[in-house]
């Protein structure tokens, strides 16, 4: 039986096809925010393009493609303050640029380099989660300690379709509901977790019926439209100021390129449907939307696509010229008071390899 | 100093540290409203408020999950495992997260998580609450355990895991919660992470235990015929290897208890320090008291799989007379 979904589920969108479909627009958002977006989405994109070129020379290692969610990531980060904590998953792995991070920290990361570590305290912002929704409880723990201390900040956590299966989602999500913490739960629903379809992963109409198990409201958007996902997120991040509790929001796009470096999805995608994907992917859909609006012209794009390319020149510049990492840093961080054992066996490291 | 049971110096342990740092809470499943299904928490509701003793939802992963999240916002989490068994949920964040997060941040950002559970058998409980489960834990990169086996190092061990910057799991011996009585220091009490304790002086063999097995060792030494030494190890991560090794020295012979299973249990970890740095002060063989490579039992025969004082005289005699 094919899925069937309900009226309610219809995505809300606020960009429209320049056809038939009317732009609409979000109150508040004037032309210097579009254009904030429209900034924030180029740098991901960019980042994103260049990472694979960069992969594919060899100069960082497996990476986690996002061509394609730029529209989720720069909605839902233009809808928090800096005060706001981000958890992202691997998917967002660049979210941090957005907070003024050097690209050069997260390309070292992909680098396998321990430059890419930070500080979160520094940007908000969590570390980069690889195994899949575990990342959830830490950002209800976040949101619930803040409201705990009065604080007004919120926190938000990105994950994907894949993740509403795993034990974690549910008990983030659960925790955050029973203890009100104002937390945003952002799912990227691209439809594949690697080569496993929605439809294999669950048996609901949507995923954001999910919501209603935990007593929170839920809404689902078009993820490939970078103004119906800020509107959202920005009603989810006011309601949990509020007091209000978790949200839920699932933005539905499409995985239109491989889920890493390391995948080919020749084997188990229909590439027609990849291709119409790709034709009106989220970024050239926000720039007619400009266009129309009049806010975007050419030599403003070229100026900001420079901008990003720029960025990243220098970026993977500053992470090849970082030094070899010191195998000291096998130990150094790993207890903030280490055992005598690891002096020990730091001292025959480097007698056995000559340095 | 006053006399209490073991679990009455957790209890003491937690007011203590609570009234202490305003940023120590305790979370757990039924810790605040009954005050914990062995009494470990009671009181704590009503003195610091629903805020800082939290009833959560049945979810050990969400538990620890979220402490991690507590601990960027500044609290120092104390969470309770209601059970020894039950604490496998919480392996997949402790494992991918709470052992790493510090390293994964370049030493910036610290996680100071105390795990606390009841652990091991002897109880005639239903399957899954007799575990014991150091291993686990030991062996996970970035974590820190104790064990205490007394009321004194309960209390002083738990307030060291509270105001350790790094993850601790501390494992309480259920079956002594309310036998082992002892006096216990007022106000506050910190025994280091780290330091073993001489339960008892002896120089032809040393019996090596933590936890319950400490009271066990104890009795087995009253029945032999020899100078027996106990060294209670208290600290599992770190371990007190100049203790171990010195006890090694003095006595030449070693038996190691533990009640986990045996194959890659701690008291291997332990014989192979033992190989590596007291082969030459070794005068017979290391030996094993172990619980075996079973489930642990259904409770009508788990004194058979327990490790006991008849099991340990005949290990200890065995190496007298080798």
């Amino acid at each position: 039986m094919a899925s069937t979904v309900p009226a309610e589920h219809d995505l809300r969108r606020v960009i429209g096809d320049g056809d038939s479909i009317p732009d609409g627009e979000v109150e508040g958002v004037g032309e210097q925010e579009l254009l904030d977006f429209y900034r924030s989405m180029v740098l991901l994109r960019t980042y994103d393009e260049r990472s694979v070129v960069y992969h594919s020379q060899g100069r960082i290692g497996t990476y986690a493609i996002y061509w394609g969610h730029e529209a989720i990531q720069a909605g839902a980060f233009h809808a928090l303050e800096d005060e706001d904590w981000i958890f992202p998953s691997y998917r967002e792995s660049a979210i941090g640029l957005l907070r003024g991070m050097p690209a050069a920290t997260v390309l070292s990361w992909w680098r396998g380099h321990p430059a890419g570590w930070w500080n979160p305290a520094d940007y908000n912002l969590a570390s980069i989660c690889i195994p899949i929704a575990t990342q959830v409880p830490h950002a209800a723990g976040l949101a619930w300690g803040k409201r705990l201390r009065g604080e007004s900040a919120c926190a938000l956590t990105f994950f994907g379709d894949g993740a509403t299966s795993e034990g974690a989602f549910h008990e983030g999500a659960n925790f955050a509901a029973v203890m009100r913490a104002p937390l945003v739960l952002l799912c990227n629903n691209n439809q594949w977790a690697i080569s496993t379809p929605l439809a294999a992963q669950t048996k609901a109409d949507a995923l954001v019926d999910k919501a209603a198990g935990y007593g929170i409201p839920g809404v689902r958007v078009d993820g490939g439209d970078v103004l119906a996902v800020y509107e959202a997120a920005r009603a989810a991040v006011a309601h949990g100021r509020a007091g209000e509790g978790p949200s839920f929001i699932e933005a539905v796009t499409y995985r239109s390129a491989p889920h890493a470096t390391a995948d080919n999805p020749k084997a188990y995608i229909d590439l027609e449907r990849v291709g119409e994907e790709r034709a009106n992917e989220c970024l050239s859909r926000f720039e007619g939307y400009l266009r129309r609006q009049g806010v975007l012209h050419d030599d403003l794009a070229h100026a900001i696509k420079a901008e990003a390319t720029e960025v990243m020149r220098a970026g993977i510049a500053a992470a090849e010229a970082e030094p070899p990492a010191d195998i000291g840093l096998l130990f150094e961080h790993a207890l903030a008071d280490p055992p005598a054992s690891f002096e020990h066996d730091l001292a025959e490291l480097r007698r056995i390899l000559g340095g | 100093m006053a006399d209490r049971y073991l679990v009455e110096a957790v209890n003491d342990a937690l007011h203590v540290e609570m009234e202490r740092d305003e940023n120590v809470m305790v979370m757990g499943e039924d810790v605040g409203r009954a005050g914990g299904v062995f009494r470990a928490t009671a009181g704590l509701r009503d003195r610091f408020g629903a805020d800082r003793c939290v009833d959560t939802p049945l979810a050990e992963a969400g538990i620890l999950g979220s402490a991690v999240g507590l601990c960027m916002a500044g609290f120092r989490p104390v969470c309770e495992m209601q059970y020894d068994a039950f604490s496998y949920p919480c392996l997949d964040q402790l494992i991918t997260h709470v052992g790493r997060y510090r390293w994964r941040t370049g030493g910036k950002m610290t996680f100071p998580i105390t795990i606390r559970m009841p652990y091991g058998g002897g109880v005639r409980a239903p399957e899954l609450h007799d575990d014991s489960p150091e291993t686990y834990y030991v062996h996970t990169p970035g974590i820190k355990v104790a064990i205490p086996s007394n009321p004194a190092d309960a209390k002083g061990l738990l307030a060291a895991a509270i105001r350790d910057p790094d993850p601790v799991v501390i494992l309480e011996p259920k079956l002594v919660y309310r036998t082992e009585r002892g006096a216990v220091p007022d106000g506050e009490h910190v025994v280091p992470l780290g330091k073993a304790r001489l339960a008892r002086d002896g120089s032809d063999l040393t019996l090596v235990a933590y936890g319950a097995m400490v009271p066990v060792c104890e009795r087995a030494a009253n029945e032999l015929e020899a100078s027996v030494e106990v060294l209670d190890l208290r600290s599992l991560k770190p371990l007190d290897e100049e203790a171990l090794l010195a006890s090694a020295a003095k006595t030449g012979r070693i038996v190691l208890v533990q009640e986990a299973p045996r194959t890659c249990g701690y008291a291997a970890e332990l014989a192979a320090i033992l190989v590596e740095k007291a082969l030459l002060d070794l005068r017979a063989p290391v030996l094993r008291v172990t619980g075996y490579d079973v489930p642990y039992p259904y409770w009508t025969i788990e004194d058979a799989y327990m490790p006991s004082v008849a099991r340990v005289v005949d290990a200890a005699r065995a190496l007298l007379a080798f």
